[in-house]
Formats: structure tokens, C-alpha cells, sequence
């Protein structure tokens, strides 16, 4: 039988990619808006203009800090979460060199963001331990622990995976660490906004964020430093961001960053349980609808991310089958274009290649409504059986990436 | 909500390269009111090798092709056909180098993976036709229900030679739109459209070895380093030392390294002794040669001889020739007169006028003259 042949996309496209980016929320743009026109002045300078942006810094910093739960004078404002990653690695390797600590540990499925940071050092003489994670998407603490050796600098953990939502156990971590008297960075990009972020609670060192995943606007973001953390900046010029991060701040994108924040915040208690649910419901009516699906990473996840493999069926193939049929989803994280490499997250799950090269990730938004939950739950059945009744003209060779 | 079934217009993938052929084969599609998808193939890992900012071509293809499916107003995809690439024709194209004989990647790429897997991905999106932007023909013969292939109306552009191994359930699939138009109207079609690739060169060069040095990627890809070894006279004499049989064709005349009062030419490899065998420009004739893995567009071998025109090179006049089937898939080719260069592990394909018949891979030349 043959369904869903040619849906034609009548009904407003499907967005179930936020986490690789979210939609600007309306009253976000608003205030970006404004300050754009209103606050041009330079955040350093010592009139009332530079004054009036200033204040509108301090007010987004207080807003982003709130999230986490931390001090707002803690707070560096970054351009994404991506910058605060290498702030916060290169950072600290580059204070910890003079001590002769040359080694970072960090999990095998943190983000490029973090991995290719480590590779770049790892070129100039840095050791790098990179620990597995198990079938689950966890990482176990203790295997972080075991990774510690004295020399080293620093251990980074994400807080919650992007490809397949799994919350780690940082605190664990953070108190393992912490014992070996290393400090401990989270990419806490994925998490916050979707799940509640405390620096306290956590008891991290250094933890990164980022403004378009929770309705910000890009080219924002922050790395949280505990106080007393050895760490150098890494872009040098003027004396911004207390002589942490030069460069003359993008008031009206921090301002947003800020909004959204707030926004963020305010909405978790709503947004978090709605979402679960919908996610839930989209995973339970797949399972029924299609035989042979697999749920990539256990439980606690953030709940706003479904990673699934459908046996027999090429996720590239799926991806774009969806996206004509006017549904955005992703075969794992946004940055690997013009790269061919398998994703490293599944990889490192220890899953099977066919397992890997078969998921899509789907991640839900605070726009997601029930009603396009349901028409993916229509429509999917319907692709993955014709994708699966292809007739084989030539066997699909194993898919390695030679090294 | 449920499916609706689609009474609309034929879904058609285009395989867009980002040159100016495949777009404007998209650009006719469209016209024709398909509805159009294209695919952009990538075939090999671009992070490899060159750590210069702005240093690969073949991104900017990709690109291209993006940026005249947006032109168009139609979807585009970017598709990772690694894999397969490396399986059909990177894996084919270092085995037949380093084992004496010169392949054809462009014909592997076309029968195993464009009309092979791509033709599949089509299939999983709807799609019933794959379009690219080949100079070729093809029709449909309602008597007995076979597709026909021909040459593309551009002869100077002509690429049916690289199309001979399609077979009929691929054909039944593909469309060549550009196939009716000189290159000269391709491009003022891509100039009408403001396609930003009108004025796109023309790629000769194997996508895949981007210096082209084909010597050293086989040497990188394989990590093989061929044995060097003896240059020797049709006598047997020794001449000189090559440095592997990989960097040699045969008719090659550039790179020998001798010094001869006449023009010496690659006339044979010999993978068992190792030797490169060199010998004046007659000594490349050949009057027959051997094919095998033949494809015969019709999907049945011809009974008997037949007379066709046979080409053993891309861009080469067709020649008179006389073709016997020796075996279930292999031929014997006996040219009316002299062929110069019969390189094995190339093809040899057969016309009759406009028309492709089949072709197969050449196996061995005999220098036996035959009367004709």
C-alpha cells in the first residue's frame, strides 16, 4: 500500500528544528527594534549616550543572569554560545599552561563547538581525554573522574546533549571535579531555556549560553565564570566586559538576549510539561504508526527533543521527504554541511552505523501547537513505508568516512 | 489531516552539478511545468587536505547549484553520496590505474551511482524521473516498448559515450533535457534566466582530483606506492625506468622521460613484468579489439555481426567496425582500419548513425591485421 504519495504542503510550513535555531519571539524583536533606533551610543563611553546604552547592558545582563540563577557581574557577554566555549577552554588552558596542567577532559559527545576547540589545541601540544558515553547518551561521573590526572586543567560536560537531549549529570560531575580541585565547564546552550539552569545547583565553573536557541536573537550569548576562576581572555583590544571580552558590545542583540531571558524564564513552568507532552505524544503515536523506530537517548531528556532511527530508511532521504512535504526537521546538528561526517553523538552511543545513518532529530518549540504534532504523526508513516519500499538497484555500501 | 493524492504535475529530480548544463535543464523543467527538485550530490569529503581558507572548488559548485535552484524558485538539496562515490568509482579508479589499465569515472558514475542510487533517492521523494544535464537523447519506441538513446544534437558537446551502460530500466527513468540543444543556446538560455552560471567554464578536469594529478591521489587514497620499474622497446630492450604503472596511459607520449630520434608513444602496460612499453606511432594500431560487460541499450544482444560505428574515446570520430558476441557479455570489435591507442579499461561504443547501440569495456587489443 501505498500512502502519502504527494501530500501537497497546503498548511503553513512545520518548524521542528529549534535546536539548531528558534524564531525571534515577537516581543524580543520589539525591543531589539527599539534600540536599535534608541540606543546607538557606545556602551563605554562616558556621556549620556554611552550611559543610556550602558544601562540597557546592565539591565540585559541582570535579565540573562536570572536564568541561571547567577550574579549578573559574573556574566561575559559573548557572540554565541560558540565564542563562550572557546572562551571558557581556551581561557583556562592558556592561565592553567604556567602551572604545567596541559590536559582537558571533556565527554565524546560535547558539541564541534567544544571538540574542535580541543582538536585545535590538541595541535599545539594540549592532552585531551575524551570520555564515551554509554547506549543511554549518559555519561557515566566516573569515568570522568578516572579521566583526572593531575595535570589536569580543566573537565567539560555539556548539559544537555543537542542531538539527542540527554540531560547529563554535571552536578555529579561538578563534585568529582571539584574534589580533584579541577574546575568544570558546561555548554549549557541546549539546556537553558528548556530546563532549569543554576549555576549553584549545578556547581559548575564555567557554563556557556546561548541567546537564538531560547527566542534571542543570534550572535548572542554568555559564559558564566565562577568568581575566582583562573582563566585569560582571548580576545584582547579594549578594556569591555571588565577587561574580560574587548569589543564594543551589541547593545540592541544583548537587549534581546536579555528579553528573551526573561521571557524564557517566566514561560519554563508553562512551556516544559506542554512540550514533554507533545514530544511524547508524537514518539507513542510513531511507535504505533510505523514498525521498527528507535528512540536515540534515554530518559532525563530535555523535553522539547525527540531523536529517532527508522530501520531500513536513509535519514537524508527522510529529511528532505519531510521538508517537501513542508516539515523541518534534522539529521542530528545544524554545523555539519559540507561535512560528511556520521554523527559523533550516536557514534559515541555505541549504535549501530545503520542505526546512526537512520536518525532524525526532531525538536520542538513554545509555537509547536498539538495540531502540527498530529500532522507529522500523519505524514511520516507514509514516507518512511515508501522509503523502505525502494526497490534495491545497487546494495548501499557500509558508509565510512575514510579516515 | 489526511494525504491528498496529487492529480498535479509529474515531480521531477534534477541532479544539478551547478554547472550551466544541469541548471539549465532545471530551468526547462520548470518551464515545462514539472514540479522540479534538485539534488546536488556531494562525492567527497571537502574537509580533507586543503586547510587554505577558500580553497575548494567543488563547495562552489555546490553552491552555484543553490544559488540557481533559489533563481528558479525550486527546492534544493545538497545529498551525501560519499559513500557510494568512494564504493563505484574512487575504489574502480585506483584499482584500474594501478592494475595497468586507464578508467572512464564519469561512465561509472552515471550507470552506478547518478542512475543507481540518486535514481533511488528520486524514487523515495516521488519523483519518477531523474533529469541531468547530459548532451544526450532519448526516445521511446512504442512498437516494442523500448527506449532508444541517441547522440546529443550538439556533436562538439555530445556525451552519449558515457551513457552506453544504461539500461532499460534506468533510461525508463531519465530525461536529458538539454539533449536537443547546441551548448551555444544552452547558454544564452542560462543568460536569459540570469543564471549566475552562464558564463560557467566547462569542467573537463576529474572532479574528484583537484590538482589533477591523478598519480598522487591514487598514491594518498590507496596508500599504495607503486614499484618502479623498466621502460622497454617492443624488443624487450630496456630504455629507461618509470615510476609506476599508475602514471601512464596508453598512446601517452608527455612524461617519458627518453630521448629518441622519433616520438615515442606508451604502446602497452604489462602489470605482470612491471614494464612500460614504448614504440613509434604505428606500433599503437590495432585493428581488433575485445570488450567485455557489454550493455546493449536494447537490452538483447544483436544475432551475428553487426556493422556499426565505434567509438573508442570520448571526443573521437566514430570508425567503421564489424561487432561479434563471443560470450553471453563480451564482444569482439575488428575496425575496419587501424585504431590508434586502444587503451583496456576503457570503453568502446557502438552507433548506428545517431543512435547508441550499447558498448563495453575494453579488455585487450590484438595487433593482428585483419583483412577488411
Amino acid at each position: 500500500m501505498v500512502t502519502g504519495d504527494v501530500i501537497i504542503a497546503e498548511a503553513m510550513p512545520i518548524y521542528l528544528d529549534h535546536n539548531a535555531t528558534t524564531p525571534l519571539d515577537p516581543a524580543v524583536a520589539d525591543a531589539i527594534d527599539r534600540a536599535q533606533r534608541e540606543l546607538f551610543g557606545n556602551a563605554s563611553s562616558v556621556h549620556r549616550f554611552g550611559q543610556q546604552a550602558k544601562a540597557a547592558l546592565d539591565d540585559a545582563r541582570e535579565q540573562v543572569a536570572a536564568l541561571i540563577g547567577a550574579r549578573a557581574s559574573d556574566l561575559v557577554l559573548t557572540s554565541g554560545g560558540t565564542e563562550a566555549d572557546n572562551f571558557a577552554i581556551r581561557g583556562v588552558v592558556e592561565a592553567a599552561d604556567a602551572a604545567g596542567r596541559r590536559h582537558v577532559v571533556a565527554s565524546a559527545i560535547e558539541h564541534e563547538a567544544v571538540l574542535n576547540t580541543l582538536k585545535a589545541l590538541g595541535r599545539r601540544g594540549l592532552a585531551v581525554t575524551l570520555v564515551p558515553v554509554g547506549r543511554d547518551g549518559r555519561v557515566d561521573p566516573a569515568a570522568i573522574a578516572d579521566a583526572i590526572t593531575p595535570h589536569t586543567a580543566l573537565v567539560s560536560v555539556m548539559h544537555a546533549n543537542n542531538e539527542t537531549g540527554v540531560v547529563q549529570p554535571v552536578a555529579e560531575i561538578a563534585a568529582l571535579a571539584r574534589a580533584r580541585g579541577v574546575p568544570l565547564h558546561t555548554d549549557a546552550v541546549q539546556s537553558a531555556g528548556k530546563i532549569p539552569v543554576d549555576v549553584g545547583a549545578l556547581g559548575v565553573d564555567l557554563l556557556s549560553l546561548s541567546g537564538h536557541k531560547f527566542h534571542g536573537p543570534k550572535g548572542t550569548g554568555a559564559l558564566w565564570i565562577r568568581r575566582g576562576t583562573a582563566l585569560r581572555a582571548i580576545l584582547t583590544g579594549g578594556r569591555h566586559e571588565r577587561n574580560r571580552r574587548a569589543g564594543t558590545e551589541n547593545v540592541p542583540a544583548v537587549v534581546g538576549f536579555g528579553v528573551a531571558a526573561e521571557r524564557a524564564a517566566r514561560g519554563l513552568e508553562v512551556d516544559a510539561p506542554r512540550l514533554a507532552a507533545l514530544r511524547d505524544r508524537l514518539e507513542a503515536a510513531v511507535q504505533v504508526a510505523v514498525e521498527g523506530v528507535h528512540q536515540n537517548g534515554e530518559a532525563p531528556r530535555v523535553p522539547n527533543t525527540s531523536n529517532l532511527s527508522f530501520d531500513r530508511v536513509e535519514a537524508e532521504s527522510l529529511l528532505i521527504a519531510l521538508d517537501l512535504e513542508g516539515i523541518a526537521v534534522s539529521t542530528g546538528s545544524a554545523c555539519s554541511s559540507g561535512t560528511l561526517e556520521p554523527s559523533h553523538v550516536l557514534k559515541a552511543m555505541g549504535l549501530p552505523s545503520a542505526r546512526v545513518q537512520s536518525a532524525i532529530r526532531i525538536s520542538l518549540g513554545k509555537g509547536t501547537t498539538e495540531a502540527e504534532i498530529d500532522r507529522v504523526a500523519t505524514v511520516l508513516p507514509g514516507l518512511v513505508a515508501r522509503l523502505r519500499g525502494l526497490g534495491r538497484r545497487t546494495p548501499e555500501p557500509a558508509r565510512s568516512v575514510r579516515a | 489531516m489526511s494525504a491528498t493524492p496529487s492529480a498535479g504535475p509529474t515531480r521531477t529530480v534534477v541532479a544539478m552539478s551547478g554547472g550551466v548544463d544541469s541548471s539549465v535543464a532545471a530551468a526547462l523543467l520548470v518551464d515545462a511545468g514539472h514540479d522540479v527538485v534538485g539534488l546536488s550530490m556531494q562525492l567527497y569529503d571537502h574537509r580533507e587536505g586543503d586547510e587554505r581558507f577558500g580553497g575548494c572548488c567543488t563547495l562552489d559548485d555546490l553552491r552555484d547549484a543553490k544559488r540557481v535552484a533559489r533563481r528558479l524558485g525550486i527546492p534544493h538539496y545538497i545529498v551525501n553520496f560519499a559513500p557510494q562515490f568512494e564504493a563505484h568509482v574512487i575504489s574502480n579508479f585506483t584499482a584500474e590505474y594501478l592494475a595497468g589499465r586507464t578508467p572512464i569515472p564519469c561512465t561509472r558514475c552515471n550507470s552506478e551511482v547518478k542512475f543507481a542510487a540518486l535514481l533511488e533517492r528520486a524514487e523515495g521523494l516521488s519523483a519518477p524521473l531523474l533529469a541531468t544535464g547530459h548532451y544526450a537523447r532519448l526516445t521511446f519506441d512504442a512498437g516494442s516498448g523500448r527506449y532508444r538513446l541517441w547522440r546529443g544534437a550538439d556533436r562538439a558537446k555530445d556525451q552519449s559515450y558515457f551513457l552506453f551502460g544504461l539500461t532499460q530500466a534506468q533510461l525508463a527513468c531519465a530525461s536529458f533535457p538539454v539533449g536537443d540543444l547546441d551548448k551555444r543556446t544552452v547558454r544564452r538560455l542560462a543568460a536569459d534566466l540570469e543564471l549566475s552560471v552562464a558564463e560557467k567554464p566547462d569542467s573537463h578536469e576529474l572532479c574528484f582530483v583537484a590538482d589533477g594529478d591523478h598519480a598522487g591521489f591514487i598514491e594518498r587514497h590507496t596508500g599504495v606506492r607503486p614499484e618502479p620499474g623498466p621502460v622497454v622497446d617492443t624488443g624487450g630492450r630496456v630504455l629507461g625506468a618509470h615510476g609506476g604503472l599508475h602514471r601512464y596511459t596508453v598512446g601517452q607520449r608527455k612524461g617519458l622521460g627518453l630521448s629518441s630520434p622519433t616520438p615515442l608513444y606508451v604502446i602497452a602496460l604489462n602489470p605482470a613484468l612491471n614494464t612500460v612499453v614504448v614504440g613509434g606511432r604505428t606500433d599503437l594500431d590495432r585493428h581488433e579489439l575485445r570488450a567485455s560487460r557489454v550493455n546493449w541499450i536494447a537490452g538483447v544482444a544483436p544475432e551475428g555481426e553487426v556493422a556499426v560505428t565505434a567509438r573508442i574515446r570520448h571526443r573521437q570520430a566514430e570508425r567503421a567496425a564489424r561487432v561479434r558476441t563471443i560470450a553471453p557479455d563480451r564482444v569482439a570489435v575488428c575496425f575496419e582500419s587501424p585504431q590508434q591507442a586502444v587503451a583496456p579499461g576503457q570503453a568502446v561504443v557502438f552507433y548506428e548513425g545517431e543512435e547508441v547501440l550499447g558498448g563495453g569495456w575494453i579488455d585487450s587489443a590484438d595487433t593482428v591485421t585483419r583483412p577488411t
